[in-house]
């Protein structure tokens, strides 16, 4: 039984974080990013005085003429093919609105899930009266946006058999900037657990799903406690993810097992402090350093 | 934030963690999750403390007055509690959403600290018999990570203790005494807080009880207790919320568990 308190004050004070090449182009609301006035003006910034102005904090884009701002602190917003994770907010007719860290709540329509039992059919409404079958409110589901309606609202989809209802696991919170789009963001980690990444910030750690043959379309949960042995590799793999994303790294399947692998000196539950998190990203960083070069 | 409510998937992965003694984060059912304290951060209070428990964040200022007297109790001072459970905090606060959370608090901080061996009353008193201190303390909820009871009653403790109380000269005048606060700023004295309680939550998640449980693991839950507890391991206050039913057993073993945390 440990309770660990301690002063504020002995926070290691703006520790030095950031050793590599400064970008250059990082600006903070009310910047000038340039006075010329031919650019068209994008994303996160205004016009004042015949000079163009940055009203986020964040990084220049320049498209030819169009300068615009991305914001590094920012709610999801959708790109078509990305793989998000949502909880099911509420039911209405042939959907689902599913909640994914972003503006508005998504949608997941009834005719882009797979039925249970792999039956290809037109959705009559004897399905409309069985969706709480399938997915409930609370539950959590790994989809694919599929379009991006003209008021900013997500389509989504889960049309393959690697998307679906999630079981038994872990869901980290993230700012949705850390993770970068990848050719696969499914990671099967050798430790013995999986992990999905989701865009929108969502992460999900759980377990490896022992036989890959599932019949039922992945709409039954498995609900068998899960070993203490993967338990403890999950957790361990949350702090991790935790350590990394406060210290504003990005997140992508090769960080995420340099910080497992050097987090394994300590204790589970020492990775919540702050001091310990700090090192095990340090560690991080420069192992990703030495093999970038 | 996707907290709000939980899969049942989810929910069975907790419950399972907790009977193994093996939470989410990798803590045991009674430890505790890194905790940190702030005090004298507020200039215009006599004074202040913040508590940041993860996520959850507390802001405790305390302000002094000179009031006359409770004629029942005419060599105490007094406290008096105010919980501001701010929108900032979670939406649910949203509005008057935080009102009921606030004044549940309030009433459990006002129990506990009512025990007269909490806080040396009698060191409040100016003027037997007329006046006396009275401490208002003000809480400001700033983010709500779960275990908001234990976070509050911790940042209580913390401004008490770094409460200054100015020292009172009295001049005797011909209509009575008078009063003359002192100026100085290191003209002060020092509230004694040994004694001070502080809320321990205890969770029954399952068969097994949590201590500081976070968002998702208060979802689960089925009943808590809340023990106001004192150094020495009295108990000043007692509280159960939820609708779980607790047999006499697993109470008394909580109530262990409280007292050695």
């Amino acid at each position: 039984m440990s309770v660990d308190i301690r002063l504020a004050s002995s926070r290691p004070a703006g520790a030095d974080l950031y050793h590599g090449d400064n970008p250059g182009n990082i600006v903070t609301p009310g910047d000038i990013i340039t006075a010329d006035t031919g650019f068209m003006r994008g994303h996160g910034t205004y016009m004042e005085d015949d000079c163009l102005h940055a009203s986020v904090a964040g990084t220049v884009e320049r498209v030819n003429k169009l300068i615009s701002v991305k914001p590094l602190k920012t709610r999801y917003n959708g790109e078509i093919g990305d793989v998000v994770i949502g909880r099911i907010r509420e039911l209405a007719q042939k959907r689902w609105k599913v909640e994914t860290h972003s503006r508005m709540d998504s949608v997941l329509m009834l005719s882009s899930v797979n039925l249970p039992g792999g039956e290809l059919r037109r959705r009559s409404e004897e399905d409309e009266k069985m969706m709480r079958h399938y997915l409930k409110e609370g539950d959590l589901i790994s989809a694919e946006v599929q379009n991006v309606m003209s008021d900013g609202c997500l389509s989504l989809h889960t049309r393959s058999l690697k998307y679906g209802k999630l079981g038994q696991g872990c869901l980290v919170c993230v700012s949705p900037s850390l993770v970068l789009r990848r050719k696969t963001h499914f990671h099967n980690l050798p430790i013995g657990a999986s992990i999905i990444l989701g865009n929108n910030g969502y992460i999900w750690i759980s377990p490896t799903a022992q036989d890959k043959s599932e019949e039922s379309g992945g709409y039954e949960t498995n609900l068998q406690p899960v070993p203490k042995s993967d338990r403890e590799v999950i957790a361990r793999l949350r702090n991790c993810v935790l350590a990394l994303a406060d210290c504003k790294m990005l997140l992508f399947d090769t960080c995420i097992l340099y910080a497992y692998e050097a987090s394994l000196k300590y204790a589970v539950k020492d990775l919540l402090k702050p001091e310990v998190a700090v090192e095990v990203v340090d560690l991080v960083r420069q192992r990703l350093e030495l093999e970038g070069s | 934030m996707a907290d709000a409510d939980l899969s049942e998937a989810e929910k069975t992965f907790i419950l399972h963690s907790v009977q193994d003694n093996f939470r989410e984060d990798g803590r045991g059912n009674e430890d505790f999750r890194h905790l940190e304290v702030e005090t004298g951060l507020i200039s215009n209070t006599n004074g202040s403390a913040r508590v940041r428990l993860a996520n959850t964040d507390v802001l405790v200022g305390v302000k002094v007055q000179l009031t006359a007297v409770d004629p029942e109790k005419p060599e105490v001072g007094r406290l008096e509690f105010f919980i501001d459970c701010s929108a900032n905090a979670t939406p649910a606060f949203e509005g008057r959403g935080g009102e009921e959370l606030g004044s549940e608090i309030s009433a459990m901080l006002t129990r506990a600290y009512s025990c007269p061996s909490a806080v040396d009353f009698h060191s409040l008193c100016v003027l037997p018999g007329q006046q006396c201190w009275l401490l208002y303390i003000d809480v400001l909820v700033l983010e709500c990570g779960g275990n908001l009871f234990d976070a509050v009653s911790i940042a209580v403790k913390a401004a008490l203790f770094n409460l200054k109380i100015p020292n009172v000269t009295m001049t005797k005048d011909e209509g009575g005494v008078e009063l003359d606060l002192s100026d100085d700023p290191f003209d002060f004295k020092r509230l004694n807080v040994s004694g001070a309680p502080v809320i321990v939550t205890v969770n029954k998640i399952g068969h097994k009880h949590v201590v500081d449980a976070s968002e998702k693991e208060e979802e689960c839950t089925l009943a808590r207790i809340m023990l106001g507890v004192t150094e020495k391991g009295s108990i000043t206050a007692m509280r159960k919320e939820g609708s779980g039913s607790l047999d006499s057993d697993s109470i008394s073993e909580m109530m262990e568990v409280c007292k050695s945390s």
